[in-house]
């Protein structure tokens, strides 16, 4: 356990450097990237995907997928902004309740296919995908959001705040991200996810109630994206029943993996997470401050994705041979 | 073999259905109005004009639009209504040229083919008439005397569009160029970039914020796309700097009422979609009853707008020129 | 990714008892697509009076036809027990590339050899990701997935690219009445059909889906049949992705968004096992014609598109539910 640590930790490290090079690289062609506003600008483009991401992390330890985030951020924000829309009277602070609850809800659907029937889970959130989708639709008419229904206080959520002025969301998102590692770390269940993704076969064996875990990552994953759906409405200022959350699930799956979670389930860690959430936002922020055409954009995510699966395959390998060393002593 | 069969007499039993409508002629006239994606709210505001007029001149209306606003999600719904037996079909297009081939297929069927709000620019054999809310060869002209008002007529400025293709902003585009070349009104402004935001609130407020750090002495903004202005706007809001950039552009008054109540935007600029609706109907009821010549220099009334007249390239215009939102205005309009 | 080997899943010998035929027959994947196919058709024409009308249901499948002809040969893939995701986005970059050629002065015949040529490399390099380093193929297929997208979106920007008019059309040619891609798709599923049914390639795919290991201590080659897989696949993306061109009369870099869904979904709607080692081509054929009946009845009846996107998912759970409880109660 204690060489794989190290080779996690190695793993992390190799992130914070290429963070550190690039912001450089960056920074040397445009100065003004290295500067506390840029930081600001980074660090408000996050949020959303970091909190995505540690249900996602959570997920894919547990050796599952879940593609459905983007629609249940999407069905979860919605719901709020209708409450917000027909029914102004209700104390706003509730939304969080609600998208929340119903984010956990839509989870634990899809957590209860995946276990009573025994199906993959990769199928079941691409149809849920379109189904919560859909329902987004039927549920709103088809009609946005706009500004003017979204309470103030919630838009200035993602503007300010009285600690230094950084805004609330950030706050939230690495106070999320801190419960995660408390969770996978200390807690029974966040082990039991773990040991689950390491060895599925082996899990029951071990006394691990298989269903309870996968139906508890899952209605995470779900609570947390209802989470992002707020924050959009925060961040954003509106809810479009088509656009709100729409591929979402793949920059939160790259940012996963450029985190060193592996997808052979069982590794992975919150701290890395966050490095990937932040070396993506890095690069989001870059790319319009270099000029660079957005139509890059796309395929400049497809081949750090790859990268990403191959610098995992590498330390995988390395990992093996410790063991192997270990076995072997 | 009985299947078929089967399927045969019930496709008989259809085709004499539909025989037998062909024949009533009294039967209303069938409209529909293809969106380009659902959940658009720029789309409720025209399909509130095609409505009122439907009611009004006695024609059934449907609105359909794709989940998605890519290229070719509108096929199938063209096909569809083709297969409806409509007579007119209004459509704001997702692509110049992916769609040529079902519309030629459609006008064989001699059903009326209309784009409203949007072009197939290059493309413009392949549709009867397109009804476009204003003419687009001011509004790159007007924009900057928007923007120049705005600023004092002096400073640094700069363009957040739609996507880099994108063929209406980029007419707008040259139209605003030309303007700060030629006249010397515009002579001590100076255009020092354009970007472009893809129509994505995320693309477009990052863009927006890279603008702010390349360019600290931006004093102007133009956004002609309404999710590039609403972007551009929350930016200028969340850092507190409306007293020294301004933003303007086109956008919808449902979207832009918050920033215009609260001062971080003094004005913008837009048409009213509700009257591309209202007019499309008159014009497409006028042609299939033989009133209205759909050829160049015709003219024809339509109630609320006077008399219209069908400019080259069987393009027609809702109005001369575009409407400012302000402070004091702006809670007239209900869209 | 979720290759869960589940113990519960594994087949119990005792219920090994000998079955009437009629019930072998019966309880198959495909008599329930089969039965879904009739029950769309009667559907469809109670939902609209515009609906049963043979010439407009052909004209329909073409729009549809090639990721019809694409989940052909993912069937495939997916029975010998890996997956493609990146299937549509092949088609865009294919088309892309070939658009590009020819609009660069290439002559038509060697564009189309080059756009051939861009699809089959995009499915070797697929290969080589997934089976020579030893990835599991739905993560890497989501990566290439915005690959191939991304680089076509460089090499085409936001607009579009024409196609020379000679080009244009394949889905006005008709032959018998029948419009050109559908006649395309029932031959290539013919032919598919008697690869995967009556060869030893085709057994061999199955053995490899079913127990990978044991295949290959059988003797079975299974790292290159899977890259002949991959290959074939690619090929496939591109030719389907020049078809979609020559309807469409010009190529942007959102051909085909989205399709890699709709192939999936015609695969397991068809009865193919997610995890491989079962499934058919007559399954996916039938499938092709389920979604296309489902998804034309509710566009001619003026259903929203959320409802669609409603019955889609909700289809792709039954049929999953469907397929794992048939393969578990068949299982001998």
């Amino acid at each position: 356990m204690k060489s794989l640590g190290t080779t996690f930790l190695r793993r992390e490290a190799g992130i914070v450097v290429m963070i550190v090079l690039f912001c450089l690289v960056v920074g040397a062609v445009k100065p003004q990237f290295l500067t506390l506003n840029s930081l600001r600008i980074i660090f408000l483009l996050v949020p959303l995907i970091m909190i995505g991401a540690m249900g996602q992390m959570l997920v894919i330890v547990a050796r599952h997928v879940d593609l459905s985030i983007g629609s249940i951020l999407g069905l979860t924000a919605m719901a709020s902004g209708m409450m917000f829309r027909f029914h102004p009277e209700i104390w706003w602070q509730l939304g969080f309740a609600l998208s929340i609850g119903s984010g956990a809800l839509l989870g634990l659907f899809n957590g209860l296919l995946i276990t009573l029937f025994r199906l993959p889970a990769i199928i079941v959130t691409l149809g849920t995908l379109n189904l919560y989708r859909g329902i987004t639709f039927i549920m709103s008419d088809a009609k946005q959001i706009d500004r003017q229904y979204v309470p103030t206080a919630l838009k200035e959520m993602s503007q300010d705040s009285p600690i230094f002025g950084i805004p609330w969301i950030i706050f939230m998102s690495f106070g999320i991200a801190t419960l995660t590692y408390w969770f996978s770390m200390h807690t029974r269940i966040g082990r039991e996810v773990f040991a689950l993704g390491s060895n599925p076969t082996a899990a029951p064996l071990r006394g691990i109630n298989v269903s309870k875990v996968t139906l508890t990552v899952f209605t995470i994953s779900g609570a947390l994206s209802g989470l992002a759906g707020i924050m959009y409405a925060s961040r954003w200022g509106f809810v479009n029943p088509s656009n709100t959350g729409n591929g979402f699930e793949f920059q939160v799956i790259a940012a996963v993996v450029i985190g060193g979670v592996s997808i052979n389930g069982g590794l992975g860690t919150a701290l890395g997470t966050v490095l990937g959430v932040l070396l993506l936002g890095c690069v989001a922020a870059a790319l319009p401050l270099l000029g660079i055409p957005g139509t890059t954009q796309n395929a400049i995510y497809g081949a750090v994705i790859l990268v990403a699966l191959l610098i995992d395959r590498l330390v995988r390998k390395q990992g093996q041979r410790q063991n192997v060393a270990r076995a072997a002593a | 073999m009985l299947k078929r069969n089967l399927l045969k007499s019930l496709i008989g039993v259809v085709s004499v259905v539909a025989l037998t409508t062909v024949a009533f002629a009294a039967d209303p006239v069938k409209i529909v109005y293809i969106g380009k994606n659902t959940g658009n709210p720029y789309f409720d505001s025209i399909t509130g004009g095609f409505k009122d007029a439907c009611k009004s001149l006695g024609c059934d209306f449907e609105f359909v639009a794709p989940a998605t606003a890519e290229a070719t999600s509108q096929i199938p719904f063209i096909e569809a209504q083709v297969q409806r037996g409509v007579k007119v079909i209004g459509i704001a297009p997702n692509s110049p040229d992916a769609l040529n081939q079902v519309f030629d297929a459609a006008r064989a069927k001699g059903i009326l083919v209309l784009t409203v709000n949007g072009d197939i620019t290059k493309n413009e054999s392949h549709r009867d008439a397109t009804i476009l809310p204003t003419n687009f060869d001011i509004v790159g002209h007007d924009q900057v005397e928007m923007v120049g008002s705005l600023i004092g007529y002096e400073g640094e400025i700069a363009i957040l569009s739609a996507t880099t293709e994108a063929p209406d902003q980029n007419k707008w585009i040259v139209g605003m160029k030309e303007t700060l070349a030629k006249d010397p009104k515009y002579a001590k402004m100076k255009l020092v970039a354009t970007v472009y935001g893809d129509d994505q609130p995320e693309k477009s407020t990052t863009e927006m914020e890279a603008l702010l750090s390349n360019f600290p002495n931006l004093k102007g903004v133009i956004a002609p796309t309404t999710v590039g202005i609403a972007a551009a706007a929350q930016v200028v809001q969340g850092r507190k700097i409306a007293d020294k950039v301004h933003v303007t552009g086109l956008g919808l008054p449902s979207e832009m009422r918050p920033f215009i109540k609260d001062g971080t935007v003094k004005a913008f600029q837009l048409w009213s979609p509700y009257n591309e609706g209202w007019l499309a109907v008159h014009f497409a009821k006028g042609v299939l009853d033989g009133k209205v010549k759909n050829e160049v220099g015709g003219k024809f009334d339509v109630p609320n707008l006077g008399t219209i007249t069908i400019n080259p390239g069987n393009s027609i215009n809702t109005q001369s020129a575009l409407t400012t939102f302000d402070a004091k205005n702006i809670d007239e309009y209900k869209f | 990714m979720s290759n869960v080997e589940n113990p519960a899943l594994a087949p119990s010998r005792e219920v090994a008892a000998p079955r009437p035929a009629w019930r072998i027959f019966l309880i198959r994947p495909e008599t329930m697509t089969l039965a879904l196919l009739i029950l769309g058709v009667f559907a469809g024409s109670q939902l609209s009076e515009f609906f049963l009308d043979i010439n407009y249901i052909l004209k329909s499948f073409t729009l549809y036809a090639e990721f019809a002809i694409v989940a052909l040969v993912l069937t495939m893939v997916i029975i010998a027990g890996e997956i493609d995701l990146s299937a549509a986005s092949n088609m865009a970059l294919s088309a892309c590339v070939f658009a590009y050629a020819q609009q660069t002065g290439a002559p038509l015949p060697i564009s189309i050899a080059i756009g051939l040529s861009a699809g089959l490399f995009m499915g070797l390099f697929n290969a080589f990701i997934i089976i020579g380093l030893k990835l599991p193929s739905i993560i890497v297929t989501i990566g290439t997935l915005t690959l191939y997208r991304g680089l076509a979106q460089i090499i085409a920007g936001d607009k579009s690219i024409r196609v020379p008019e000679s080009f244009i059309g394949i889905n006005n040619v008709f032959i018998g009445g029948i419009p050109a891609p559908v006649i395309i798709f029932i031959i290539l599923s013919i032919v598919l059909g008697l690869v995967l049914g009556t060869t030893i390639f085709g057994r061999q795919i199955y053995l490899i889906g079913t127990n990978e290991v044991a295949a290959r201590h059988a003797g079975v080659r299974s790292k290159s049949i899977k890259i002949i897989l991959f290959a074939t696949l690619g090929l496939t993306s591109a030719f389907a992705g020049l078809l979609t061109a020559s309807r469409l009369g010009s190529v942007r870099y959102d051909l085909g968004l989205g399709g890699e869904l709709q192939m999936v979904l015609m695969a397991m709607l068809g009865g193919t096992y997610i995890f491989g080692g079962r499934g058919t081509i007559l399954g996916t054929f039938l499938a092709a014609w389920l979604l296309v009946i489902v998804t034309t009845g509710m566009i001619v009846a003026n259903w929203l598109p959320a409802y669609q996107l409603c019955v889609l998912g909700v289809l792709l759970i039954i049929s999953i539910i469907a397929t794992n409880f048939i393969y578990s109660r068949t299982e001998r």
